[in-house]
């Protein structure tokens, strides 16, 4: 526990292995990636007592880079929230705004690097789980192009839109610690060689005459008006510096946030069937039929934000509803990307508010599940399409802070990190 | 609104096939939230047919043995075990 509610679910210090680019920097892992000997509980009362056996691949490059693992951080439970409220451990607060969330699911990750209680952080992003945290408390995530990362030792949400990312001060070391986590992995057949011997710290130049800005006119219209007024200001920095903006238009990404939590939820109920308190996890004790021993567990172990995705992830893949939920939200993936490769035909990098609003009162969104799903419209789109982007501070709207969004094409990295760096 | 979303009965029996036990209180709690959820999701009708690219591909790895956990670590979370097996409950 730390000052500004619990940042860190553990505290315990793992030194690095060698003297590496992160030699000295202190590192906070978000709590679904695994840690060997070091328990990992996706901030479930059902991992409440599970300890890792073996080390994730991105906690197994962070030690040989030589840096100090310093806790395992707080999220929403199974990284399912975007307010890290739904933590079977507690809620965090935001550390740069009293009483307000940090923005989710890695609220935890970001709040550690916002509160100075790490240099650096991991966490997770499904739909937004790093640029919301990140834009929610003024600093910087980068969301990694699909398979640049490995996510073996991930405990796995929605597999196919899920990638491990950095979260940082400054978009250099937000870079070099994605220098160290990029690649190829032998563990992680979704992996691709595009990350082998990458060096992204050395696309920080700033450098964006030149550079055509596209802004998506759908990611613009809905947002507050003192988030837009900031998300224009850091635009017309960026003109001032060389670079061209222009309107575009991206229909598809009107269905994006639908699509998105038909498949994350689909793959959620699949995913979470492992859960069944008898190789790890929470038992609760009970004597009898499997089926009713199960159920009984995962009642007591799984916060209402899980039992609902589940049971809706089941209702969505059911006979007689697939061709209704599933099968149109994959038709509309299929578009998002269509739309996001004809954007890139005409532009270099896409930009937009990170989240609509600033940061939301602690408890403010708990009870209107559909009114928080609503909040994730302009991070989603990216995952849907499998693309790269980072959040960016963007100043401050009533004392707040206010994200913005670069996004690029696929395996685009170096573009968006370029971009970031220009507004620093 | 959602025309087909389901009542607290069906969310019960949803619940049954996702092995999750859920109390009364929930059920109804589920299935008002599931109407106004599903209701947002149907907007996916106005969705076009696409044709979706086959990107695509297998990833093979040769076959060979590789080393694995010990059966010590495999279990070391279990909260039932016995002569190197997991212990479960009954099944029937």
């Amino acid at each position: 526990m730390s000052g500004n509610g619990t940042i860190f679910i553990t505290e315990e210090t793992i030194e690095g292995e060698a003297d590496g680019p992160l030699a000295g920097k202190s590192v906070a892992v978000k709590d679904n990636i695994s840690t060997e000997g070091i328990r990992t509980t996706c901030g479930s009362a059902m991992l409440e007592e599970y300890v890792p056996p073996y080390d994730a691949t991105v906690v197994t490059k962070l030690k040989g880079a030589g840096a100090t693992i310093v806790g395992k951080a707080n999220m929403d439970e199974f990284g399912m929230g975007t307010t890290t409220e739904t933590s079977a451990f507690g809620a965090t607060e935001n550390p740069v705004a009293e009483g307000r969330v940090p923005g989710g699911s890695s609220g935890g990750s970001a709040a550690a690097v916002a509160a100075g209680d790490a240099d650096l952080a991991l966490g997770t992003d499904t739909g937004g789980s790093i640029r919301c945290p990140a834009a929610f408390c003024g600093v910087v995530g980068i969301k990694p192009t699909y398979g640049l990362v490995s996510r073996y030792g991930l405990v796995a949400y929605a597999n196919s839109l899920e990638q491990i990312g950095p979260i940082a001060h400054s978009v250099e070391e937000a870079a070099e610690l994605l220098d160290v986590i990029a690649g190829p992995d032998e563990h992680d057949a979704t992996t691709r060689e595009e990350g082998a011997d990458a060096n992204y710290a050395n696309a920080t130049d700033g450098d964006v005459d030149g550079l055509d800005i596209g802004v998506p006119t759908e990611l613009v219209e809905g947002a507050d008006e003192g988030v837009v007024e900031q998300f224009w200001a850091a635009l017309d920095d960026l003109e001032s510096q060389g670079a061209t903006v222009h309107e575009v238009s991206l229909p598809s990404v009107e269905h994006a946030v639908e699509a998105y939590y038909v498949i994350a939820m689909s793959e959620a109920s699949s995913n979470l069937a492992r859960y069944d308190g008898v190789r790890y996890g929470h038992s609760g004790g009970y004597d009898g039929n499997w089926n009713e021993v199960f159920s009984e567990a995962r009642e007591e172990a799984f916060g209402d934000e899980v039992k609902r995705r589940i049971l809706l992830g089941t209702y969505a893949l059911s006979a007689g509803y697939h061709d209704k939920y599933y099968k149109k939200a994959q038709d509309a993936r299929a578009w998002v990307k269509q739309d996001f490769d004809s954007a890139f035909e005409d532009v270099d990098v896409l930009a937009s508010p990170t989240m609509p609003t600033p940061p939301f009162e602690l408890g403010e969104s708990l009870d209107d599940p559909l009114q928080m799903y609503l909040a994730d419209a302009n991070t989603v789109p990216v995952n849907l399409a499998n693309l790269p982007a980072i959040s960016v501070p963007a100043g401050e709207t009533d004392g707040l802070p206010v994200g913005v969004q670069f996004i690029g094409p696929k395996f685009g990295e170096k573009q968006v990190i370029r971009t970031g760096s220009a507004l620093e | 609104m959602s025309d087909t979303s389901p009542g607290p009965d069906e969310v019960r029996h949803v619940a049954r096939l996702a092995r999750v036990a859920i109390s009364e209180e929930e059920a109804e709690q589920f299935a008002g939230q599931f109407a106004d959820i599903l209701g947002y999701f149907e907007t996916l009708d106005e969705v076009p047919e696409v044709e979706r690219d086959t990107d695509l591909v297998n990833v093979m790895r040769e076959d060979e043995i590789r080393d694995s956990l010990e059966q010590e670590d495999a279990l070391a979370n279990a909260p039932e075990s016995e002569d190197g097996y997991f212990k479960g409950p009954n099944v029937s």
